[in-house]
């Protein structure tokens, strides 16, 4: 591998020479299909040719692929300028995706296992409302790795010479997640267990009723595949979890087969999930959880101990002391008939930072979100909680997500619910510029 | 135009819908209980006896129910224009008030079918960032939706902010 040779500033360039390889997957794989399904016929049918013309058949399709992969190869560009990322694409329909540069959420540099093995990586650019088409894939490895380095630099306000030269920023580790760690965590998580449970006794259950091995085997395989999502996945996805600090944000690395190399910019989290399951408890364990507008980013860390992922908070969140919170429950007069049992599990504290709601008792979820991101801010009664003399409070981020604060004394949801709007305002006009590392 | 202001605001000043969304429920609600009460009466008149007709009345005590409830909802509306935020405050049984930030304001939509403009109705919504917003003003004076409309795009220029 040599090193990247910086391109003309402006220039269009292409993807990887072998990106055509992975274009042409999708037709050979169609006709794959067609051709198993249709099974016998297409054999009859095949032997019923003479050799020459079976060749010449296989030469074509191989032709007609390898001619698709190599024109939407041919026909995609890619091009830096100052201000946008512009990736030009299509032979018949054109579509040109002018992505603005300070409206990069996230940039992730993702190799699959086969593309490992070629030394390929792909560049995905998370710009709220994107596509998933906007993914450069593939690029050679170190020329993903300096282009994300290029396009972080560019749209923290670097100028573009400078920006080239920069390569990527040095980092420095703030956490580890060890591959025990990782294991028992699992092991310890109910909801492991709850996939495996499903995966033995639904099929079981299903033969017994049916008494057909076959009805088994078809309520198996979607079982399985839940079952593995629960299990393997989130083993393989976690493995040699790593979170460094950067001058551009937290850096994730992370994946046994396939790995992904994801920054997470400060300062465009929405909001933060600590979870904590029930067993992890004693351990003191917390896995953390991130909304990104735009971005599909959702953990920030597997598993790791409660100061840990306050620190961790604390530098994507910045300000925000979580440890300091201290939660209020709800008024036990009121919320005792509005949700029986469940209702200790509910919780809020208010910082002049945070918005941070807490529910569930067995597994204990804290969502937080800083003043500065809420969109808007709702007040909800129903009868029964009229009643009771209850109300909730929703607060709305940009990320899709509402954060709930469930069961407040009627008059402090009003008071919280104005106090919301005010709190937002003024930490907004405190709020940081897009351009991150101006 | 006020400037903003960062500690508390006023007292918020609410105002209440126009009486043209009032009419055009209620009289949604007289023509369906109509066609609902033929619907029932025909058919029971002609194969049991014109007497079974009168059956068609059970959807009597529905249409006043509605009528009532509908007035409930229609007076349980209002909406206030702070210096910061608009409010809107809305339901009887399920209650919801909503507070939008001016600054957090996408986009403001005004919207008019066909019903509401025969009424001379229009709707303001506004949508921020995110989904869950549901900021909607229904049954306005078009003058009042474009006047609203105006002010809110202009007060969400002065106040705009990022995610």
């Amino acid at each position: 591998m040599t090193a990247p040779v910086p391109p003309p500033p402006g220039g269009e360039r292409r993807l990887h020479v072998l990106t055509p390889l992975r274009r042409a997957w999708v037709p050979i794989a169609a006709t794959a299909g067609l051709v198993a399904q249709q099974g016998e016929r297409a054999q009859e049918w095949a032997l019923a040719l003479p050799v020459w013309l079976r060749l010449a058949v296989l030469a074509g399709l191989v032709l007609v692929f390898g001619t698709y992969g190599f024109l939407s190869w041919w026909f995609t560009h890619y091009a830096v300028t100052d201000s946008e990322l512009r990736i030009r694409t299509g032979l018949v329909f054109r579509r040109t995706a002018h992505i603005r540069l300070d409206r990069v959420q996230a940039i992730d540099v993702t190799r699959p296992l086969l593309a490992r093995v070629a030394g390929v990586a792909a560049l995905r650019i998370d710009v709220i409302g994107t596509e998933d088409k906007d993914e450069l894939a593939f690029l050679a490895e170190p020329d993903a790795v300096a282009l994300r380095a290029e396009l972080l630099a560019r749209a923290a306000g670097f100028a573009p010479a400078e920006a080239t030269a920069l390569g990527e920023a040095p980092d420095r580790e703030l956490l580890r997640v060890t591959v025990r760690d990782l294991a028992v965590s699992l092991l310890l998580a109910l909801d492991t267990w709850a996939a495996l449970a499903a995966g033995l006794v639904g099929p079981v259950l299903v033969w017994a009723l049916s008494s057909s091995p076959w009805a088994a085997l078809v309520a198996l395989l979607p079982l399985l595949g839940a079952v593995w999502k629960g299990s393997a996945a989130r083993f393989l996805t976690g493995y040699d979890w790593r979170v460094a600090e950067s001058p551009d944000g937290l850096r994730l690395d992370h994946g046994l087969l396939d790995r992904a190399h994801e920054t997470v910019p400060p300062g465009r989290v929405q909001t933060v999930r600590i979870v904590e399951p029930l067993l992890w408890r004693r351990r003191g364990w917390v896995r953390v959880e991130l909304n990104v507008a735009g971005s599909k980013n959702g953990i920030l860390v597997p598993v790791a101990t409660r100061e840990a992922a306050h620190a961790l908070v604390a530098r994507v969140l910045p300000g925000a002391d979580v440890a300091a919170l201290s939660f209020a429950p709800s008024p036990r007069r009121g919320a005792r008939w509005a949700v029986p049992v469940w209702w200790k599990g509910y919780g809020l504290a208010v910082s002049r930072e945070l918005f941070a709601a807490r529910r569930g008792l067995l597994c204990r979820r804290t969502e937080i979100v800083p003043h500065a991101k809420v969109q808007s801010v709702r007040r909800t009664r129903g009868p029964w909680q009229r009643v009771c003399g209850v109300a909730d409070v929703h607060v709305d981020t940009g990320a899709g997500n509402t954060v709930t604060a469930r069961l407040r004394a009627a008059e402090e949801a009003t008071a919280l619910l104005y106090g919301q709007a005010a709190r937002s305002r003024t930490s907004r006009a405190a709020a940081r510029p897009d351009r991150w590392m101006a | 135009m006020e400037t903003g202001t960062t500690g508390e605001t006023d007292r918020p000043a609410w105002a209440g819908l126009p009486g043209g969304l009032l009419s055009l429920r209620r009289l949604l609600l007289v023509v369906w209980t109509a066609v609902l009460t033929a619907a029932t009466a025909l058919p029971l008149g002609l194969l049991a006896g014109a007497e079974w007709a009168a059956l068609g009345a059970i959807w009597l005590p529905a249409l006043v129910w509605g009528w009532v409830l509908l007035g409930r909802n229609w007076r349980s509306w209002r909406y206030a224009e702070r210096a910061d935020d608009l409010l809107i405050s809305r339901g009887v049984l399920w209650h919801r008030e909503t507070v939008v930030p001016y600054g957090r304001m996408q986009l403001v939509e005004v919207t008019s079918g066909p019903f509401e403009r025969r009424f001379g109705l229009a709707s303001v919504q506004l949508h921020t960032a995110a989904a869950a917003t549901d900021a909607k003003i229904p049954g306005l004076a078009p003058d009042e939706a474009e006047r609203l409309r105006d002010r809110l795009t202009e007060l969400g220029e002065a106040r705009s902010a990022g995610l």
